[in-house]
């Protein structure tokens, strides 16, 4: 028996909402998680360049560790294994709660995080040294000088690769459809394993994250334009 | 703590049900993550050189191959060849085979990228020296720029396999008994060490994959220091 196309099944009625309620769920969890990423990759950053050692020797495991273990594992620890270290009213209490959308956000903040803070660390040594000795020597602390001359500009240099991280957890946020968080992914699934319309359903979620994907990705292309030539 | 859980499960986690059954746990993982490379490496060639060809048939299809992958979650990518599979050809794939396929096709874009790059990063002096010599157009590239760029991105390369490696993960999502299957199953099975089983599985991954990235980093300053020399 042939397969008969059915468009009209993930562009409107109640497939389509779920669509977009998956979507929904995908662009809130990448927020959340992106702003959540940022704050603690430049803190861990930052830990790395003080000299003191046990930071320093701290924050170098986080980032080795985070990176070169797969990022489903890692969910798949937070969602069944960090709640089972907890006292058992505690753990209900996780449960009962939206744990699945807050592993999940766990999850994807600290896998991304410490990329974020290998790339920041890389736009940091491009800044001259001498930017931190001379703030150091006009009074400024070690996290003063930081957060006003340092990052400012470590930033500045480092958004491309930043966006393009970004990018990257948008599309890793798929896997959190593993641990039951409804997501545009799982949605799609959903339209699977309930109509059998597997192709249309990942058509059109693929579309949705390709154009989410292209508009970031335009987005830089306009803002390396614009950096260029107001650089210059 | 409950550790005698990973312990005794060890072999069950390294190689699966074999050799009693068929092969899985982390023997899979790594032959799942060697035939990636190996696929994703020639084809990625082969879309990174049509990618920068002169001809606009072979240089716009590669765009959009690359575009649509790159734009695309790996998941989305495995669901397209698990579940389309039937519909195209009528019968369904493996999960082993459509997971291996997919981290083909998928890795594939990012390697055409990195030897894009690869090869726009070369002096165009190369390229005008070897045609002015009497190579193709093709036997310049295979002979003359090639060896070069596939030189200075083999870093690149590495940190790529990296995330393959990684990556063999989501073959759990379609039922492959990966290393990453092979624990959840342990894990629904005992239910009393969960964060003991995820542990120990991750350490394992970061025993492979660590390894690939100091490699990766001994290897960059190595072709820096090379390359310092020849200027």
């Amino acid at each position: 028996m042939a397969y008969q196309f059915d468009w009209g099944l993930v562009v409107s009625g109640e497939y389509g909402v779920m669509l977009v309620e998956g979507l929904v769920t995908t662009l809130k969890i990448s927020a959340l998680s992106i702003v959540l990423s940022l704050g603690m990759g430049t803190l861990i950053c930052v830990m790395r360049l003080t000299k003191v050692k046990a930071l320093e020797w701290l924050s170098a495991s986080y980032t080795e560790f985070f990176r070169n273990t797969p990022l489903l594992v890692q969910i798949f620890f937070w969602y069944f294994g960090s709640a089972a270290v907890l006292p058992v009213a505690w753990n209900k209490w996780l449960y009962a709660q939206d744990f699945e959308f807050a592993a999940g956000v766990i999850s994807l903040t600290v896998y991304t995080s410490a990329f974020i803070a290998e790339d920041l660390r890389s736009g940091i040594f491009a800044i001259p040294k001498t930017q931190l000795e001379a703030s150091r020597a006009c009074g400024l602390s070690f996290l003063q000088a930081m957060g006003y001359v340092i990052l400012p500009q470590a930033f500045r240099i480092i958004i491309p690769p930043l966006i393009s991280q970004f990018l990257n957890l948008i599309k890793n946020s798929s896997l959190v459809m593993t641990i039951g968080v409804m997501d545009l992914t799982y949605m799609a699934r959903q339209i699977e394993s309930q109509t059998f319309h597997g192709f249309e359903a990942f058509t059109a979620a693929t579309l949705i994250y390709l154009s989410i994907s292209l508009l970031v990705s335009a987005a830089i292309q306009i803002y390396n334009v614009r950096v260029l030539r107001l650089g210059r | 703590m409950h550790w005698e859980v990973v312990w005794n499960n060890m072999s069950y986690l390294l190689l699966g049900a074999y050799p009693k059954g068929p092969l899985g746990g982390l023997a899979l993982s790594i032959v799942m993550a060697l035939v990636g490379i190996f696929g994703a490496f020639w084809l990625g060639l082969l879309i990174g050189v049509f990618r920068l060809s002169k001809r606009a048939w072979l240089r716009v299809p590669a765009l959009v191959y690359i575009e649509i992958i790159r734009g695309t979650p790996l998941l989305m990518v495995i669901f397209w060849f698990y579940f389309l599979a039937p519909v195209v050809m009528g019968k369904s794939l493996p999960g082993e085979q459509a997971a291996m396929i997919a981290l083909i096709v998928f890795t594939s874009a990012y390697i055409a990228e990195i030897v894009r790059a690869g090869v726009l990063s070369l002096p165009k002096g190369q390229m005008e020296a070897a045609r002015g010599s009497g190579l193709s157009h093709t036997q310049a590239m295979i002979y003359v720029i090639l060896p070069q760029a596939l030189f200075n991105m083999i870093p690149s390369f590495v940190n790529q396999f990296v995330s393959l490696t990684k990556d063999t993960s989501l073959g759990f999502i379609i039922g492959v008994t990966e290393l990453t299957k092979a624990a959840t199953q342990i894990n629904n099975r005992t239910m009393n060490a969960p964060s003991e089983i995820f542990i120990a599985i991750a350490a394992l991954y970061f025993v492979i994959c660590y390894v690939l990235t100091a490699f990766s980093r001994r290897l960059e300053s190595r072709i820096n220091r090379y390359q310092a020399r020849g200027r």
